[in-house]
């Protein structure tokens, strides 16, 4: 069906996207590249060019950089666990026949749509704050020792603020694949004898894999950029300065631009070792 | 599910489902409940939970001290501002690789999709500096360009999804009967992409409206939405949590609304079709 005429003129539909794509990553790319070989400090008015490789070497030698990268690990793994078991235990209930399952529904997917300054900062003060918060009168209720969440608990705190904002979206997923399950398969399970957890484990969790897969794909895009949750909390403080957050620091609080560029081209490497293996699943798993 | 259900189970399911529900959803109506309290009774210990003097006092405040309308205008443009020119650029793109796909189609998507991994952080300083150059610094030019080509892969993603379901066949007759391009796109696409792209609006306001790298980064005062409006309670003012309420409340009640409209398109659209 596609002329030739019809083929040019598709090709030129498409120009101005991928045009605007295509100078939005290389041009400030190519600038932070550069930036990276200078002895760049804005505030010291330091402006040297060319000290070759050393920016890169004292970045990925000094123990921030190991630090964040196991940081970064922690943080999208945990958060990612959570939401996935939770999700799929989720998913599980609301599938079941209850009362008023729209407004459940609805209750659940909120979080999902709370900006993640809102969040963080009601979070922090009003529920993790060991002398008001929320969470400090429920210890004391239970006579427990309140925790200040923050200072020693950092990194789980996080962890928790945000995987309340996506657990609603790997719910809703989840709970969408499970509703487009074939009925028929479970009831002929369940008339055989299939116990509860073999029908879960070898019919349900089976016809889930696949949206399981893009769910964790889809955070996974944006968790490795978390940025206004730590920002607001601990400001990279206590133990829970991701990459993008070190890299933030070095350009943005120090100045540091030429350390700061290295750093970005690292993650920018990083990040795309992880997008070559994620973009093959998507392949297999969204039809393109 | 057609299958049987007995109404104790039921009724124990039911319990079950809304006591998870209503823990996930509490922090939000904690927030809505103490913004119409007093500072005093925000912090009261034991906490207060319904029976307290209702007062609104804290939304004038908040109003007073950080104009809040301003931000939420701020919001509202660079949300649908960046929308509507991603939807420019993307229809014709997403039109073309849905039905006229070459070769490297896929491979263009895919490679519109990674630039969405891409850290944000690698690029700030140089956008920083460009838009100092240029003198839009906290400018809306600014900001809806960069809202609109961080959110530009996923618009062409949702709207690729949904053009592909459009039957070709019906464009071939078209064809068929002379209709040039343009009256193909006019009389015969346009009408049944418009609930596609009713979504990928819906949707891409929402994530344009939370979106917090770049607005934070980006804006200090004139072009600032509620995100950074919002982080500026965070010292010291976080620590008076009715104000903090109020200012929450009305920063997400706008995109709450929007969002529990839109729970379907959701699932679809963010999972890229994957998903239905």
């Amino acid at each position: 069906m596609a002329t030739q005429h019809s083929r040019s003129a598709a090709r030129l539909m498409m120009a101005p996207a991928v045009f605007v794509l295509l100078v939005w990553m290389l041009v400030p790319l190519i600038m932070t590249l550069y930036f990276s070989v200078l002895d760049y400090r804005p505030m010291r008015g330091a402006f040297d060019c060319c000290v070759g490789l050393s920016n890169y070497t004292s970045f990925l030698t000094s123990s921030a950089f190991l630090d964040s990268i196991l940081v970064t690990l922690v943080m999208v793994g945990g958060i990612l666990a959570i939401t996935v078991v939770g999700g799929v235990a989720l998913a599980l209930l609301l599938d079941k026949p209850i009362w008023g399952q729209g407004i459940v529904r609805i209750l659940v997917i909120a979080p999902f749509f709370v900006m993640p300054t809102v969040s963080a900062l009601v979070w922090k003060n009003m529920f993790m704050d060991p002398v008001n918060g929320l969470l400090a009168h429920l210890w004391e209720f239970f006579g427990a020792e309140p925790i200040s969440w923050l200072s020693d608990l950092p990194l789980f705190s996080i962890i928790l603020i945000v995987s309340w904002q996506w657990l609603p979206f790997a719910t809703l997923i989840l709970l969408t694949a499970i509703q487009s399950l074939d009925s028929e398969q479970l009831e002929a399970a369940e008339m055989d004898g299939a116990p509860g957890y073999s029908r879960f484990l070898w019919i349900i969790l089976p016809h889930m894999a696949r949206a399981i897969t893009v769910v964790i794909l889809i955070q996974t895009i944006f968790l490795l950029s978390i940025f206004a949750e730590i920002f607001v909390t601990t400001n990279g403080a206590f133990g829970t300065r991701t990459l993008t957050y070190l890299v933030y620091q070095r350009v943005i609080e120090s100045q540091n631009v030429g350390l700061g560029s290295a750093g970005g081209i690292i993650a920018v490497i990083l990040a795309n070792i992880v997008a070559i293996f994620l973009m093959r699943i998507v392949g297999k798993n969204l039809d393109a | 599910m057609a299958r049987a259900v007995t109404p104790q189970k039921k009724a124990l399911w039911t319990v079950l489902a809304w006591i998870v529900g209503l823990i996930i959803f509490f922090p939000i109506l904690w927030i809505i409940l103490t913004s119409f309290k007093t500072e005093a009774t925000a912090i009261a210990d034991p906490p207060v939970w319904f029976f307290f003097d209702w007062t609104t006092e804290n939304y004038g405040i908040v109003q007073d001290r950080s104009d809040y309308f301003r931000f939420l205008w701020n919001s509202v443009i660079l949300s649908v501002g960046s929308t509507a020119v991603g939807i420019l650029i993307a229809v014709p793109a997403a039109w073309s690789m849905a039905f006229v796909p070459g070769r490297r189609t896929k491979d263009i998507l895919m490679w519109m999709l990674s630039t969405k991994m891409l850290p944000a952080v690698g690029v700030l300083f140089p956008i920083v500096l460009i838009a100092k150059w240029l003198n839009m610094y906290d400018s809306y030019i600014l900001l809806i360009g960069v809202l609109t080509l961080i959110n530009l892969p996923i618009i062409v993603w949702m709207l690729y999804t949904y053009f592909k379901e459009i039957p070709v066949d019906i464009l071939e007759a078209a064809r068929m009967d002379g209709a040039t391009l343009r009256s193909e796109i006019l009389y015969i696409l346009t009408p049944m992409a418009i609930p596609g792209i009713a979504s990928t609006v819906l949707l891409n306001i929402i994530l344009a409206w939370n979106e917090a790298f770049w607005t934070l980064n980006l804006t200090t005062v004139s072009a600032a939405p509620l995100t950074k409006f919002i982080a500026s309670y965070s010292s010291p003012e976080g620590l008076f949590f009715a104000k903090l309420s109020a200012a929450s409340t009305m920063a997400i009640a706008p995109i709450l609304i929007l969002g529990w409209f839109s729970q379907k398109q959701l699932v679809r659209g963010l999972t890229f079709g994957a998903v239905k």
